[in-house]
């Protein structure tokens, strides 16, 4: 898992704690050189999820609908996440803030500039992409647990901005009032089907995209650096460089998915990037399985769902999502999807 | 010059509690590399526990030594159970620690309400002192008083005596440590308890002043992770420096730019880090 580091290859407890993804990674690689990795089993789940995706605005309730769009932004963002902690091994714990960001920028651009659809979105993305650039220089030297901590740290700097900056943010009550997506870009369809479908493109455009990116010879550089940063550094691979990208790339998903919840909420507040979300993050991607993007989104409508539901039962929520974090890691700690690999490689 | 003055001890009355809370979590850290999310839940609880125990006995110290007790305890059996079999991965102790967060947050929630409270002063340190046109109250100066104190302490106990010794071998190489013969386990449990008692008399220190609210957990937790960062992760002088760093300068913030308080804490970090990753007093 993202433990790796750079310890893990030669030091004499050698990786059994990486024992999981680091025989997968191998395996993979092994029996299909040149084909993604991803490719082969997985395909069939992808195309069914995708499958069931498309159908199903026309058998749900609009509360699913629009839970499930809510479940496609926490996949894009826990997918983007799962770029750093997952390939390449680097756990970010601030990783809300570039969504908040997004978030923010359209929402104080629609409501207090009144700016255009596409000068929203542009400069959301653009924004979080920059910030996750400038952010990167002071955090791509570091790495495991120190990297954990300097992330947690920025993340709540972003969070604090957003809660004090008040003539800017709004503070606490956040900023609502930011127009429907279908509306604001003009579209000819409204509603939440429209708005799901508008969610559903952007989701599968990231995925390709983070697929890509984790089957490419850089994504297998990636991965080379959670395993064994030094055996990578002595190879020749320019090790802060490739972290320095990966980080911006996943601060780059984590502005989409920002600039999209900013349209589908109507409403941003402190609330989307404090620890908490950043660490709920963190379990979508746990909870799924690091590493292999399918396990993360899959995550992350688990956690959506689990949330949605429960909250509309009981008042303790927060102590359900406790007790989910302490029984995942006592219980799964490789992640549901890894578990089904191994179980599948064992049989 | 009076207003200079001023704000200085109060930044240096906010390094104080601060130092309180960061020295536990940079020693945890140190000792066993667990980034504790939930050390920000332990100052909480010891203010909740001071302020139903005080309100039961009406004695400020036995609120203090219950919620110190209570927290360590806690603290104890978190370790014991549930972070020690987790021992050296530190993302799995994170998302344990950020789970207890969660739980905890919403147990004093259910346990104690949301109402925000305060402390009451102890009779002996209300009101405040005058010297040559400064006012300052008395107990920020008994806060600062107690935390240089403790600071010794911990300094005598790292560096003079055999326990901190021992300590100092487990932070170093907790292998070669274990190899001869020091109970590393039986040290980490200590540590992390101590960690939480700290926090939890941090807590009750600063409970007549900012009292207990909802919320609170994850209120002074980003300044002790800022603390912890600057001063070096696992050093005791780190913890020391950075909380007055720190402290002078979050006041200063809040004092001149208001909005972005939580923005002038982040630049220090930033310089820091360029120039010197580990902290200042950090281990390569």
């Amino acid at each position: 898992m993202a433990e790796s580091n750079k310890h893990a290859g030669d030091g004499p407890t050698a990786s059994a704690k990486n024992a999981a993804i680091g025989r997968s990674f191998t395996r993979r690689r092994k029996t299909v050189p040149g084909v993604p990795a991803l490719a082969l089993k997985t395909v069939p789940v992808v195309v069914s999820i995708l499958a069931l995706l498309v159908a199903g605005p026309s058998v749900l309730t609009s509360y699913w609908v629009g839970l499930l769009t809510q479940m496609m932004i926490f996949a894009i963002l826990a997918m983007s996440l799962d770029l750093l902690l997952g390939y390449t091994g680097l756990p970010s714990l601030g990783h809300a803030g570039f969504f908040g960001v997004a978030a923010y920028t359209v929402a104080v651009l629609s409501t207090a500039h009144h700016a255009g659809f596409w000068t929203c979105v542009a400069s959301g993305i653009l924004l979080g992409t920059m910030l996750s650039a400038a952010l990167g220089l002071l955090v791509s030297h570091v790495r495991d647990v120190y990297f954990l901590m300097i992330t947690l740290a920025l993340g709540m700097v972003l969070w604090g901005l957003s809660y004090r900056w008040i003539p800017v943010t709004g503070g606490d009550n956040g900023i609502s009032g930011i127009p429907r997506l279908e509306a604001h870009a003009g579209l000819p369809v409204t509603g939440p089907v429209a708005f799901y479908y508008v969610t559903l493109l952007v989701f599968v455009v990231c995925g390709v995209f983070m697929a890509l990116i984790v089957s490419s010879p850089f994504g297998f550089t990636l991965r080379g650096i959670r395993e064994n940063e030094s055996r990578m550094k002595s190879l020749g691979f320019n090790t802060w460089l490739h972290c320095y990208i990966s980080y911006v790339m996943a601060g780059a998903f984590a502005s989409v998915a920002g600039v999209v919840w900013a349209y589908y909420n109507g409403f941003v507040s402190p609330t989307y990037l404090d620890l908490t979300a950043s660490s709920e993050l963190f379990l979508m991607v746990t909870l799924g399985g690091p590493g292999t993007l399918v396990g993360p989104a899959l995550g992350a409508g688990a956690i959506v769902v689990l949330k949605n539901v429960i909250s509309a039962y009981t008042q303790r929520w927060l102590l359900i999502l406790g007790t989910v974090y302490i029984v995942t890691m006592l219980g799964a700690p490789q992640g549901l999807w890894n578990l089904r690999r191994r179980h599948r490689a064992g049989s | 010059m009076i207003y200079f003055i001023t704000q200085t001890l109060n930044g240096l009355f906010s390094a104080a509690l601060l130092f309180l809370i960061a020295s536990g979590l940079t020693l945890v850290f140190g000792v066993m590399r667990i980034v504790n999310i939930a050390h920000g839940s332990f100052y909480m609880l010891g203010v909740y526990i001071a302020y139903t125990v005080i309100a039961r006995t009406q004695s400020l110290f036995l609120g203090t030594l219950a919620a110190v007790l209570i927290v360590a305890c806690t603290g104890f059996a978190v370790e014991r159970l549930f972070l020690r079999r987790f021992a050296s991965q530190p993302l799995a102790q994170m998302m344990i620690t950020m789970g207890f967060a969660l739980l905890f947050r919403d147990a004093a929630f259910m346990i104690w309400g949301g109402d925000p409270f305060t402390l009451a002063y102890p009779v002996a340190l209300r009101g405040s002192t005058t010297a040559s046109d400064i006012v300052f109250p008395i107990y920020r100066l008994f806060v600062m008083a107690v935390s240089a104190v403790i600071g010794v302490l911990l300094w005598t106990l790292n560096e003079k005596t055999l326990v901190g010794a021992r300590l100092r071998a487990v932070v170093d190489d907790p292998e070669m440590a274990a190899a001869t013969g020091i109970n590393v386990a039986l040290l980490s449990g200590g540590v992390f308890a101590a960690g939480a008692g700290l926090a939890a008399f941090g807590g009750v220190m600063g409970g007549p002043i900012l009292g207990g609210y909802a919320g609170m957990d994850l209120d002074l937790l980003p300044m002790a992770f800022v603390v912890v960062i600057v001063g070096g992760m696992g050093s005791l002088k780190g913890a020391l420096v950075g909380s007055i760093a720190v402290g002078l300068i979050d006041n200063f913030g809040k004092a001149l730019v208001p909005e972005l308080s939580y923005f002038t804490l982040f630049a220090p970090m930033a310089i820091v880090l360029a120039v010197k990753p580990t902290g200042l007093y950090g281990r390569e």
